[in-house]
């Protein structure tokens, strides 16, 4: 995907394909959803999965403590220096849609300071149906959602559910102990989401977050193409 | 100048990153200095004659053409706190962002290219005023008016206040943000012939401890 904008003649502005000194920046994939339903867990297997192949970097968006960015340490999903924490003044969505400069300024600083990478990967803090992402951020975005939160949740919709590039219902190794109907949520996202594709997994499965990555590279493709 | 390019600029809502900052209330409110409307009216009242007096003087005076390397280091030199002068230039370098992007200058460009990690935030303030084809009086207000609006709101969020008392603190504030406006004005238009000296240097030491103690917190709502 490609970011259209019209300020090419300010490099101000972070939307820009192209980094100050003319190369070409990190594809960045933000992931939002509500709390708990795996983005973090999402994120380290990501890492993992990717990290051989691709140079990457994250940027995590915590509530109010720096958990999310600990954990990610805490496994070494990647080296410290990849990854960087936002205090976001108890707004998560604001710092990811309304008012991004603190978050593009991580990215910025990330690509500055551990040299050129492939793939930033932006996590926002755990938060409710409406929050998106600003494209002025991202390039794509990644809405996780859990089985155990209710199989609701497709049909009640919400900007984060009906307009992100990719639909995450994770968790579906405890759909059947929390009577979850995978078929009906699968049915709901269709209705909601059209065309645009849905992921079912479960990151304790053999597949984990296999179809997830796979989705990164292609997204990754088109933006290098 | 156009008084609507006042409004853009002052709006609590330009992305410039002031949302995820308290000015020291949550430090304020953790201490139990603040737990109410009156006594967030009284922590506005001392921001305002100090920390916003200080930045509507180097808004002011950035505004009105002052050498912006001269009021950045004015403005370090009256900021005791280490955490208040990262979170300064923090500020700084995303006002400037968001300040390039709404209204293109050379003059801001340059000020970028100076200040990579960031101005000091009042400063920047003083530019995209300047940019925005608004004077000195408007970088004061704006200054001065952001001293005590940020704070109000965030005590909002950290006390579950009710927002009308919280508005009602700021509208009580007006009359003494006019007079703190008037005093940074007339500073400013003397740093032409006096030099940066004559900008006031009011201090409120709680401000500086409170962050310095809020920066080593593990757990907090706001990045200041």
């Amino acid at each position: 995907m490609h970011l259209d904008h019209s300020h090419h003649h300010t490099p101000a502005v972070s939307a820009d394909a192209h980094r100050p000194d003319g190369s070409r920046r990190a594809l960045r994939v933000g992931l939002g959803g509500p709390v708990g339903s795996g983005k973090t867990a999402t994120v380290a297997a990501l890492c993992r999965a990717l990290r051989d192949e691709l140079s990457l970097a994250v940027v995590t968006n915590d509530i109010y403590t720096r958990e999310d960015a600990e954990f990610l340490l805490r496994e070494a999903v990647l080296p410290p220096e990849r990854i960087t924490a936002v205090e976001t003044g108890a707004c998560p969505h604001t710092a990811i849609r309304d008012d991004i400069s603190a978050n593009l300024e991580a990215v910025e600083d990330l690509e500055d300071e551990v040299g050129p990478l492939d793939l930033i990967l932006v996590e926002s803090g755990g938060d409710n149906l409406t929050a998106t992402f600003s494209k002025g951020l991202v390039d794509a975005q990644i809405f996780v959602i859990d089985v155990a939160g209710g199989d609701d949740i497709p049909r009640k919709g919400g900007p984060g559910v009906t307009t992100a590039d990719l639909l995450v219902v994770n968790k579906t190794d405890l759909a059947p102990y929390v009577g979850s109907d995978l078929a009906r949520m699968a049915a709901d996202a269709k209705a909601q989401r059209a065309e645009l594709p849905v992921v079912f997994q479960s990151l304790r499965s053999e597949a984990g977050v296999a179809d997830v990555a796979g989705w990164v590279r292609a997204r990754l493709a088109a933006w290098r193409a | 100048m156009s008084r609507a390019a006042l409004l853009v600029l002052a709006d609590g809502r330009f992305p410039a990153g002031g949302h995820a900052h308290s000015g020291g209330a949550e430090a304020a409110v953790k201490a139990g200095r603040v737990t109410g409307a009156a006594s967030l009216e009284e922590f506005c009242r001392g921001r305002l004659h100090t920390a916003g007096l200080v930045s509507a003087a180097l808004a002011a005076a950035a505004a009105a053409g002052a050498d912006p390397v001269s009021l950045d280091a004015a403005a370090d030199a009256r900021t005791p706190s280490s955490a208040l002068r990262v979170a300064a230039r923090k500020l700084g370098r995303q006002l400037m962002r968001a300040a390039r992007a709404t209204w293109p200058s050379a003059e801001l460009d340059a000020v970028a290219r100076e200040f990579p990690k960031g101005a000091h935030q009042p400063v920047v303030l003083g530019l995209a005023a300047r940019a925005a084809g608004l004077g000195a009086v408007d970088a004061a207000y704006c200054s001065a008016y952001e001293s005590v609006s940020g704070a109000a709101s965030a005590t909002v969020r950290l006390l579950s206040l009710d927002p009308f008392d919280a508005t009602g603190v700021l509208a009580r504030l007006a009359p003494e943000l006019d007079r703190v406006a008037d005093a940074a004005v007339e500073a400013a238009r003397r740093v032409g012939d006096e030099g940066v000296e004559v900008l006031p240097a009011a201090s409120a030491p709680l401000l500086e401890i409170g962050a310095e103690v809020h920066a080593a917190w593990a757990v907090r709502l706001f990045a200041s």
